[in-house]
C-alpha cells in the first residue's frame, strides 16, 4: 500500500525527516509555528500507523507491507523494511507517545525551540526506521542515528548533570552497539560461507544453522548492546542519570520507546538468529532479570527524587519483560510485548506528570510536596490512575502484562515466577508509598498552596494514555490477537532449531560440554 | 620498450595532470610577479582554475590501463582514483587559503606554488609502479611540505613544527631510500612487479637484504602516514603548520603515501603476508589505541584533530592487514572519505578560531553552535563522520575497513577497531559539547566572515560526507575497478 506514491512504512520513517526540512526554512523567532507544525507532523504520522493498524493482518505470521530495494548491491545491503506483530504494537507507541511528547514540551522548552523540534523529529525518524528494519546494515544505521538527537535533547535542554549524562548515556549505548557491528559483520561473513551469497537480510540469516560456539559470541555481541539499551542489572547505571537529567519529552521518549528497542532486539534479532544460546542462556538472563527486578525495586523505594524514583522503577518493569521474553513461551512473550506497551504509557505518563508539577514548582523532592490531592484534585486523580497501573492493579493495563508474564515464567521455573512476583508486592510499596508522601497528609510547603491545577493542554495530552491504560487492562484481546501469529512464528523459530536439552545433565556440565571442550582458533 | 612517438605519447598522456598541475604552478609564480601586493589573493584563483582543469583532464584521460615511462608511472583506475583524491584534497585546501592567507597576513604566490607541486609529488606518488618514481614523488611532496609548515615563520610553533617535521622527514626518508636500495640489492630490480617475480615461489622468506630493505621500506613509510611508533612529528608539525595546510597535510599526502604502501603491499609482498600480518596487525593497533588516547586528553582542538588523525590511519591499517581486496577497497573509500570529513572539521575550526595557536582551544568554542547554526551544524557533521556514526561517510569507511578485517577472520583486530571508534566519539563529543551545551564564556567572540570560498568548500564536503554515507556504490566500485586494475 502507499500514499502520494511513497509506501507506507517508509512514508513513516521519511515524514517527520520532510518535516525537517521545512523547520529550517521556519524563521527562529515564529516559536508558535514551529511547536504547532511539529505537533502537526507527529500527529500525521500517527494517523499513517493507524492506516498500517488497519491493514495490518493478525492471521499472517509474515512479514507485511514489505518493502525491499537493493541498495548497495556488490554488498548485499539493501533497504529492507516491513513489519510483524511483534513490530506493530510498538511503532505505534512510538507514533502515539510522539505527539504527546511534542505537546509536552510547549510550556517545558524555553530555550532554541526550533532545534529542540528538529531532534525531536529525527528521533522519531531513527525509532520507526529501528523497529521497521530487516535488513541487519540498514537497522544498525537507525540505531545509531536515534542517539544523536537523544544526546542533544539530554545534554542541551536537560537539568543540572545533563553533560555527564548525555555524554554516559552515548559511550554506554556506543560500546554496546560498536560490538554488535562485529557481529552483524562476522554473521554476513559466516552466511557468506555457507550458502555462498553475501547478505545482511535479516530473513535470509534466520535460516542459518550455526555451531553452538559461534552463537555464544555472536549473541554475546548482541546481548551487550541490547543490555545497555534495556537496560538490564548490571548494564542500567547510565539510565537514571539519563532519565533524571534529560529534559521531560525527553525521559519519556527515553522510558517509552528507546528502553524498549533492547528488549524488541532481543525478539527481532538474538532469538532467532541464535536459538541455542538463547535456549542454553535462559536461565542467566532470568536470573539478571530477577535480580533487575529486586533492585531495581529497592532502590527506588530509597530515592528522595520522584523522577529518580520513577527511572528505577523502569530497571524494575524491564526485568519483568526480559523475563516474560525469556520464558519462551507465548504467554511469557505476549506478557512481554503488552508489558513493553504498558511500560512505555503508563511510565511515560509518570515522566509527563513529574514533568508538570516540575515546572510549576521547581522541585522534585518528594520532601518538598505533601497533601497536593487538595490543591490539584484533576492532577491527584489522574496521577492516581497512572500510579495504579504501574503497580498492575487488576483492570488496568500493568496487570494484564505482570500476569501473564508470571504466568509464562511459572510454566517455566516456579521459583523464578515467585521471586518476581516478589517485585509486584515491591512495587505496590515505593509507588504508593511516594503518591501518599506527595499527594496526602498536610501541605507542608506554603508555596504549594498556590499550585495550578493541569490546565487543558495537559489534559489533552493525558487523556488519550489514560483511554489506553484502561482498555488495555478491561479488554487486552485486540491487542493480543494482532501479535499471536508472530508470537507462535518466533517460538517455532526458536524451538525448531535446537537440541534438546538434556534434562538429567546439571546445567552448568551442559553449558560447558557444549560450549568449551573444543578451541578454536581466532586472530 | 622501444620509444617512438606513440609511447611518448602515451607516457605523456598518463601524467596529463601533473603536467597541467605544473603548468598552472608555473603561471601562479609569474604572475604572481606581475601581481600588486594587496591582490595576491588572485593566486588561489589561478590555482583553483588549475585544479578544476586537473579533475577534468583525469577524466580525459580515462581509466584504461597506460603504463608509461617504461614501466616507472602507471596510469590506470588506481591512479585515477588517487589523483581524485588528491586532487579534492587540494581544492578544498585552495578554497580556505585565500581568505585564511589574508587574514594570517601570509597571502604570497609561493604559498600555491608550493601547493601544487606537492601535490604534483603526491600524484606521482600514487601512481609510481617502481621504487624509483615513488621515491621521486616523495621527494616532490615532501620538501614543499616542509616549507610550508613553517610558512608563517613569525609564530615560534610554526619554526618549531617545520623543523620537527624536516629532521623526522628526512630521517625517515633515508630509511625509506636504504631500504630501496636493499631491496635492490636482494633482488637486482626497483619495479614493484619484477620484484614480486624476483620473490616468487619462496624466493623472499630466505633474502635476508630483501627482509631488512622490506622492513626500513616500510618504516619509511610509517613515518609519512604516522602509524605508531613512528608518529612523533605529527602533533607538533600539525599544530605549527597553517592550518590550511595541516588540512591538507592530512588528507593529501596520507593518500599518497598510502597509495604507495597499497601497491607495495598488493603488488609486490602477497606472498610475505604470512610474515607481515603480524607487524601490520599490531602497529595498526598500537596507532589507533595511542592516538586516541592521546586525542582523549587535547584541549587544543588542532592539536586534537593532529592525534585523531594518527588514530585514523590506524583505521585504514585495519583493512590492510588482511591483504584482502576488500580491505584495499576500503581503505581507499577511507582515504576520500576522511579528506572530506577531516578537511571539513579544519574548514570551521579556521572560521571559528580567528587565531593561530590559542584561538584552537577548546574553550573557544562554547556556545557557538548555537549562535552560529550552520557553521556549528557542519561542524558536528564532520565530527559524526570522523566518529564513525551513521549515516555519514565515516562510517560506511569504517563499516568496510572493519568487515574486510572480520572477512579474513581478524575478528579481534575488528573488535578492538570497533571499540576505538567508541572512545573517539569522547573528544569528538567535547567540542559539541562545548558548542551546543555550555554557556558562552563572558568574553565576546566573533567568528571570521566566511568567505564565498570557504562555504563552497563547506559545502562540497559536507555534500560529499552525506553523500557518500547515503550512496557509497559509486565510490565503492571505483574503488574496486582501482584495486583490481593494480593486481590483475
Amino acid at each position: 500500500m502507499s500514499i502520494l506514491g511513497i509506501p507506507i512504512l517508509s512514508l513513516m520513517i521519511f515524514l517527520p525527516v520532510a518535516g525537517i526540512l521545512v523547520l529550517f526554512f521556519v524563521p527562529k523567532e515564529r516559536e508558535g509555528l514551529i511547536k504547532n507544525f511539529s505537533l502537526l507532523v507527529t500527529l500525521l504520522v500517527f494517523a499513517v500507523s493507524l492506516a498500517v493498524l488497519a491493514r495490518f493482518d493478525g492471521s499472517l505470521d509474515v512479514m507485511q507491507m514489505v518493502e525491499k530495494r537493493s541498495w548497495l548491491p556488490g554488498y548485499g545491503i539493501q533497504y529492507f523494511l516491513g513489519i510483524d506483530g511483534i513490530s506493530l504494537w510498538l511503532v505505534l507507541l512510538t507514533t502515539f507517545l510522539m505527539p504527546i511528547s511534542v505537546l509536552a514540551s510547549y510550556s517545558g522548552i524555553r530555550k532554541n525551540i526550533k532545534e529542540y523540534m528538529i531532534f525531536m523529529l529525527l528521533l522519531e525518524t531513527g525509532m520507526v526506521g529501528v523497529f521497521l528494519a530487516l535488513d541487519l546494515f540498514l537497522f544498525y544505521i537507525f540505531w545509531e542515528l536515534m542517539l544523536i538527537p537523544m544526546y542533544f535533547l539530554i545534554g542541551v535542554w536537560g537539568g543540572e548533570r545533563r553533560i555527564y549524562a548525555a555524554i554516559k548515556f552515548f559511550l554506554y549505548t556506543m560500546a554496546g552497539s560498536v560490538l554488535m557491528l562485529v557481529a552483524i559483520l562476522a554473521l554476513a561473513f559466516y552466511n557468506k560461507g555457507v550458502t555462498g551469497e553475501f547478505t545482511f537480510d535479516l530473513l535470509e540469516l534466520y535460516r542459518l544453522n550455526m555451531p553452538a560456539k559461534l552463537q555464544l559470541y555472536m549473541f554475546g555481541a548482541f546481548f551487550l548492546a541490547f543490555a545497555f539499551k534495556v537496560p538490564m542489572f548490571p548494564f542500567h547505571t547510565w539510565l537514571p542519570d539519563a532519565h533524571v537529567e534529560a529534559p521531560t519529552a525527553g525521559s519519556v521518549i527515553l522510558a517509552g520507546v528507546l528502553l524498549k528497542m533492547g528488549t524488541y532486539g532481543f525478539l527481532r534479532f538474538a532469538m532467532p538468529l541464535f536459538p541455542q544460546a538463547t535456549v542454553d542462556l535462559v536461565p542467566v538472563i532470568s536470573v539478571l532479570a530477577i535480580i533487575g527486578i529486586i533492585y531495581g525495586a529497592l532502590v527506588a523505594m530509597v530515592q528522595k527524587d520522584v523522577k529518580k524514583l520513577v527511572a528505577y522503577s523502569s530497571v524494575s518493569h524491564l526485568g519483568f519483560v526480559m523475563l516474560g521474553m525469556f520464558a519462551l513461551n507465548i504467554q511469557g512473550i505476549e506478557g512481554g510485548i503488552i508489558q513493553m506497551i504498558n511500560h512505555g504509557l503508563s511510565t511515560g505518563a509518570l515522566f509527563l506528570i513529574v514533568g508538570i508539577i516540575y515546572e510549576r514548582t521547581h522541585t522534585r523532592l518528594i520532601e518538598n510536596f505533601g497533601g497536593l490531592s487538595r490543591v490539584v484534585p484533576l492532577f491527584a486523580a489522574f496521577f492516581m490512575v497512572i500510579t495504579l497501573s504501574s503497580i498492575g492493579l487488576p483492570g488496568l493495563n500493568g496487570f494484564v502484562g505482570e500476569f501473564l508474564i508470571l504466568l509464562g515464567a511459572f510454566k517455566v521455573n516456579k521459583t523464578f515466577a515467585v521471586l518476581a512476583a516478589t517485585g509486584v508486592i515491591l512495587a505496590a510499596v515505593y509507588m504508593l508509598w511516594m503518591f501518599q508522601r506527595v499527594m496526602f497528609g498536610k501541605v507542608t510547603r506554603e508555596a504549594n498552596r498556590k499550585i495550578a491545577d493541569m490546565n487543558l493542554r495537559e489534559i489533552a495530552y493525558m487523556l488519550p494514555i489514560i483511554l489506553f491504560i484502561v482498555w488495555i487492562g478491561v479488554y487486552p484481546q485486540p491487542f493480543l490477537r494482532k501479535m499471536d501469529a508472530s508470537v507462535k512464528h518466533l517460538i517455532h523459530q526458536v524451538e525448531s532449531r535446537v537440541q534438546v536439552a538434556e534434562k538429567d545433565r546439571p546445567y552448568h556440565e551442559r553449558i560447558m560440554a557444549r560450549y568449551f571442550e573444543t578451541d578454536g582458533e581466532t586472530r | 620498450m622501444a620509444i617512438d612517438a606513440q609511447s611518448i605519447y602515451m607516457s605523456l598522456k598518463a601524467i596529463l595532470p601533473e603536467i597541467v598541475i605544473v603548468l598552472f604552478a608555473i603561471l601562479v609564480l609569474l604572475y604572481d610577479l606581475i601581481l600588486p601586493d594587496e591582490n595576491r589573493g588572485v593566486n588561489a584563483g589561478v590555482a583553483i582554475v588549475g585544479v578544476v582543469a586537473a579533475l577534468f583532464s583525469v577524466r580525459i584521460v580515462g581509466t584504461g590501463k597506460i603504463e608509461a615511462f617504461s614501466g616507472m608511472i602507471e596510469m590506470d583506475a588506481f591512479g585515477a582514483f588517487f589523483t581524485v583524491v588528491i586532487l579534492v584534497a587540494l581544492l578544498l585546501t585552495l578554497m580556505m587559503s585565500r581568505s585564511y592567507n589574508e587574514w594570517e597576513g601570509i597571502q604570497k604566490g609561493e604559498y600555491y606554488f608550493l601547493l601544487l607541486v606537492s601535490a604534483v609529488g603526491m600524484i606521482i606518488m600514487a601512481k609510481g609502479t617502481d621504487l624509483m618514481t615513488i621515491f621521486l614523488g616523495l621527494e616532490i611532496l615532501s620538501i614543499p611540505i616542509y616549507v610550508l609548515v613553517g610558512f608563517d615563520r613569525k609564530r615560534m610553533s610554526a619554526i618549531e613544527g617545520a623543523l620537527k617535521y624536516f629532521l623526522l622527514g628526512a630521517f625517515a626518508t633515508g630509511f625509506l631510500l636504504y631500504g630501496m636500495a636493499l631491496i635492490y640489492a636482494g633482488t637486482g630490480n626497483t619495479n614493484l612487479y619484477a620484484i614480486k617475480d624476483a620473490i616468487s615461489g619462496g624466493n623472499g622468506a630466505g633474502n635476508v637484504m630483501f627482509l631488512c630493505g622490506t622492513a626500513l621500506l616500510l618504516v619509511g613509510f610509517g613515518f609519512k602516514v604516522s602509524l605508531v611508533p613512528f608518529h612523533m612529528w605529527t602533533p607538533d608539525a600539525y599544530q605549527g603548520a597553517p592550518t590550511t595546510v595541516t588540512a591538507f597535510m592530512s588528507a593529501g599526502p596520507k593518500a599518497a603515501a598510502f597509495g604507495a604502501v597499497i601497491k607495495v603491499l598488493y603488488i609486490t609482498l602477497p606472498e610475505m603476508y604470512p610474515y607481515l600480518w603480524k607487524g601490520l596487525w599490531v602497529v595498526s593497533v598500537l596507532t589507533m589505541t595511542v592516538g586516541n588516547v592521546t586525542a582523549l586528553v587535547q584541549d587544543n582542538v588542532k592539536r586534537m584533530l593532529a592525534y585523531s588523525s594518527i588514530a585514523h590511519a590506524g583505521y585504514i591499517l585495519v583493512g590492510l592487514v588482511s591483504g584482502d581486496n576488500l580491505g584495499a577497497q576500503a581503505a581507499m573509500f577511507y582515504l576520500l572519505a576522511y579528506a572530506f570529513m577531516n578537511i571539513g572539521a579544519f574548514a570551521v575550526a579556521i572560521v571559528i578560531s580567528q587565531r593561530e595557536d590559542e584561538g584552537y582551544d577548546i574553550e573557544h568554542y562554547r556556545g557557538m553552535g548555537f549562535r552560529y547554526p550552520v557553521l556549528g551544524a557542519l561542524m558536528t557533521l564532520f565530527l559524526v563522520s570522523l566518529g564513525g556514526i551513521p549515516p555519514t561517510a565515516g562510517f560506511v569507511g569504517k563499516f568496510y575497513l572493519f568487515s574486510a578485517a572480520v572477512k579474513s577472520g581478524y575478528i579481534w583486530l575488528a573488535v578492538i577497531g570497533v571499540l576505538n571508534s567508541a572512545a573517539s566519539i569522547y573528544y569528538y563529543l567535547r567540542i559539541v559539547v562545548h558548542m551546543y551545551m555550555l554557556k558562552p564564556g563572558t568574553e565576546e567572540m566573533p567568528v571570521r566572515h566566511v568567505g564565498f570560498a570557504i562555504s563552497i568548500a563547506l559545502v562540497i564536503a559536507a555534500i560529499g560526507v552525506v553523500n557518500f554515507g547515503l550512496f557509497p556504490k559509486l565510490l565503492l566500485d571505483f574503488a574496486e575497478a582501482s584495486v583490481l586494475s593494480i593486481i590483475l
